[in-house]
């Protein structure tokens, strides 16, 4: 057998691991690793300009690809920098592999330089976390922090290693485990097949049915199925902010997101359903509104890989503990048999006159049937820019985004045809978020269209990394939508502060983006001509090579709508604009 | 309603406070906890007392059995069970009050386990609500010192938590 020192047998892991990136910063506690990288190490390294970065670089892989996104960090300000990230992964269930260093064992608990206890500050944020006390535990640990990070319901896990382990001169016999069992870690591998049972009767009984599916559809490859169960029963589709493109944008079943500004046809649809399946969604506050108000008239079957997301907010009548793959394919072939069996399920005319009221919530403020905002204002309007974007590139681009109206604007408007393109905090909503999510993305499909859609305020947050992007020649497009403002803030100031603009506002600070850019190596266009939205966005998306900053001056007055009123109110009870309520 | 739950948790270092933490970061409480290790020396059992409604309760055994280093629980209060815990009071005991702790000392079946010229320390087991009783019989007064081993518990019968 092989002897390797602990540093080695890091680097030597990753690759057993098929690891395609590593994103990470150095520093004193993770030299020995970082001199093994460079040794003895194919995987590729991306130097970030900030921790924060690398998490959320690693992240933006991770939900493009379904696998573990990789970070290495140093101790203590290394490790803390990290921490918004792997929050932001966390609220999300992303798979996340984060190695930090820690300062010698022999100085644990002494306040030594640079050290912090990483696994005490990450562990409210971690699905788990280790401390490495020996090197010869080294290949075990990662190859358990990988299997963790990626199964059951996914998440982030912390991988602390204290320098001493990983020291060049002590050696040890490696051996990479294949794969590892853990006696207390058994995640759920199918459902239970008679709650399957009762959820298709229930299903097929239905006369107001609306499939609500969230995250877990894209975080477990389960959209295909998804598609199926709905095209063979003709039921309607809504998905939360984390479940779009899980089912097609273009699709006439679908209804576009739902909850707090999510679509009048799919907030109304849930409302008056008499059945609701919601699949890998968590009935998030955001979604549910008043949860006593929530859905009066629903039974509700509840799909979910974690036990704990099955009656947090929202009690179930069906709860079904299982990854959605496999129980919506079981689901699916229940269904067909049954209706082999019988023809008339489910009930044909009552479903007709539920499409009918559907159809015409979409005909009266469905944001697709026609435009909602003002297409005759002089001002180029945000929702006009995804727009285009949408058509420009028929709805199959990787979209990150940041936080804020431009991140709500780009879930209403733009089209998703596709799972994991769609690539957003919608947990944590972590300004910061959007460029170097764009880079993971980018790195993992060179080849395909990546548009990040911020807002002035959150690129500032992390745009330090438009030097990454130099570094590694990473071409993402980034439209910033100018508004001027700290636009969502401002918009609640507007709606219940009397538009007080309390610390909303950058009073002429800002910098020049597109010369901010260009200072970088970039490319900058400034837009702030509605006539020439839609050339400048062409020869933006050209531009295959070039990382192009688009500064998109829009109004900076628009609200975001749907919105739900809060507090008190139900999923029906919306303002539709700024004087319109349901 | 009270409920015991007890636990078992790798013996690793770091698992308690991921069960503790769990608690804080939550919003549960904990009336008493108490760890040691088991037969096993890889695993510590650890029982909880806690009180919150069913949709509670439900919740804190979901969110334990999610943490990785909890390998099994049970609720105890679910089903028949035992549950003991441990008290040490330390009381002031001079003239006639020394009789009087002795007899109620010998009523709840207590032990007196170190004696000084004016206090005495007394050892009882039992259920919770009997440790309450008591010190109430003995009097806020006479109580120097308390301290409580916090409640364990196991099921009767059959029944055994294990792997
Ligand atoms: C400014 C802002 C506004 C927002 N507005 C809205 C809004 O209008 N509408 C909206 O929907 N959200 C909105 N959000 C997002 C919101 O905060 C939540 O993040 C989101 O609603 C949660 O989505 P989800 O229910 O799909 O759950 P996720 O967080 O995606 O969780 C996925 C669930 O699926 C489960 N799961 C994972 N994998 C599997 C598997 N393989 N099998 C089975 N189950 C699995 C997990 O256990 C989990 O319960 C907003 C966020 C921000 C920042
Ligand atoms: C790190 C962080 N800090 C604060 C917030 C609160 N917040 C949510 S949206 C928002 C404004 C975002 O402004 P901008 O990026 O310009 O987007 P806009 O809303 O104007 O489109 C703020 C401050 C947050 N989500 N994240
Ligand atoms: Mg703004």
């Amino acid at each position: 057998m092989e002897l390797l020192s602990g540093g080695d047998m890091i680097a030597r892991a990753l690759e057993d691991e098929g690891v395609e990136f590593i994103f990470g910063y150095p520093g004193g506690a993770v030299l020995h690793i970082y001199d093994s990288l460079f040794q003895n190490c194919k995987v590729p390294h991306i130097l970030v300009r900030h921790e924060q970065a690398a998490t959320h670089a690693a992240d933006g892989y991770a939900r493009a690809t379904g696998k573990p996104g990789v970070v290495l960090v140093t101790s203590g300000p290394g490790a803390t920098n990290a921490v918004t990230g792997i929050a932001t992964a966390y609220m999300d269930s992303i798979p996340m592999v984060v190695l930090s260093g820690q300062v010698a064992t022999h100085l644990i608990g002494e306040d030594a330089f640079q050290e912090t206890d990483m696994v005490g500050i990450s562990r409210p944020i971690v699905k788990h976390s280790f401390m490495v006390k020996k090197a010869e535990d080294i290949p075990e640990t990662i190859k358990k922090a990988f299997y963790l990070a990626s199964t059951g319901r996914p998440g982030p896990v912390v991988v602390d290693l204290p320098k001493d382990i990983t020291n060049p001169v002590d050696k040890f016999e490696y051996r990479y485990p294949k794969s590892v069992k853990m006696r207390s870690y058994t995640p759920a591998t199918r459902g239970h097949s008679g709650q399957i049972k009762k959820a298709v009767q229930l299903l097929l009984e239905a006369k107001r049915p609306v499939i609500y599916t969230g995250g877990g559809v894209v975080q477990g490859n389960a959209s295909g199925v998804l598609t199926e169960l709905a095209h063979e029963l003709n039921y309607p589709v809504t998905n939360t902010l984390m479940g779009l493109g899980a089912f097609p944008g273009d699709d006439r079943q679908f209804l576009g997101m739902l909850g707090m500004h999510g679509f009048y046809e799919a907030n109304n649809a849930m409302h008056h359903s008499d059945v609701i399946l919601a699949v890998g969604a968590r009935f998030d506050d955001r979604v549910t509104n008043t949860p006593s108000k929530f859905c009066p008239g629903a039974k509700i079957i509840h799909i979910d890989i974690d036990p704990a997301s099955i009656s947090k907010t929202i009690q179930a009548d069906v709860p079904i503990v299982g990854p959605v793959d496999s129980v919506l394919a079981e689901m699916l072939s229940l269904v067909r048999d049954a209706r082999k069996a019988d023809k008339s399920l489910p009930d044909a005319k009552a479903l007709d006159i539920w499409w009918k009221q559907i159809d015409e919530w979409r005909d009266t403020h469905g944001l697709w049937t026609k435009p909602r905002y003002d297409t005759s204002s002089d001002l180029i309007k945000p929702q006009e820019v995804i727009d285009t974007l949408s058509r420009l590139t028929n709805g199959e681009a990787f979209v990150t985004s940041d936080v804020g109206q431009h991140q709500m604007y780009a879930a209403q408007y733009y089209r998703f045809k596709h799972p994991r393109r769609w690539i957003n905090s919608g947990g944590l909503g972590t300004m910061g978020f959007g460029l170097p999510s764009a880079m993971g993305v980018k790195l993992a499909y060179p080849d395909s269209d990546v548009v990040c859609v911020t807002g002035e305020g959150s690129i500032q947050m992390n745009i330090q990394e438009l030097s990454t992007c130099t570094q590694y020649n990473i071409p993402v497009k980034i439209l910033n939508l100018y508004n001027g403002y700290l636009g969502m803030v401002k918009q609640w100031q507007d709606m219940q502060y009397e538009g007080r603009y309390a610390e909303s506002t950058y009073e002429n600070s800002l910098p020049d983006f597109c010369k901010l850019a260009e200072a970088y190596g970039h490319v900058g266009v400034r837009v702030d001509k509605k006539a020439d939205l839609e050339g400048a966005l062409k020869e933006v998306l050209a531009m295959k090579d070039r990382l192009v900053f688009m500064d998109i001056h829009v109004d900076p007055h628009e609200h975001v709508y749907p919105m739900l009123v809060a507090p008190n109110g139900s999923m029906r009870d919306m303002w539709l604009s700024k004087t319109e309520r349901t | 309603m009270r409920r015991i739950i007890s636990v078992l948790l790798e013996n690793e270092p770091g698992a308690l406070s991921r069960v503790v933490g769990l608690f804080s970061q939550r919003g549960y409480n904990i009336e008493t906890l108490n760890v040691a290790p088991t037969e096993d020396d890889t695993l510590s059992r650890l029982t909880l007392t806690t009180v919150g409604d069913d949709h509670k309760i439900e919740q804190i055994t979901k969110h334990l059995n999610r943490l990785v280093d909890v390998v099994k629980l049970v609720d105890l209060s679910e089903g028949a069970h035992i549950e003991r815990e441990l008290m040490l009071v330390k009381v002031r005991a001079t003239g006639a009050q020394r009789a009087e702790i002795k007899r109620c000392t010998d009523i709840f079946r207590g032990q007196i386990v170190d004696v000084g010229p004016t206090v005495y320390t007394i050892q009882i087991t039992g259920a919770s609500d009997k440790l309450d009783s008591f010190l109430e019989a003995v009097g806020d007064a006479a109580i120097l010192e308390v301290v409580r081993s916090g409640v364990s518990g196991i099921a009767r019968g059959e029944k055994v938590l294990s792997l």
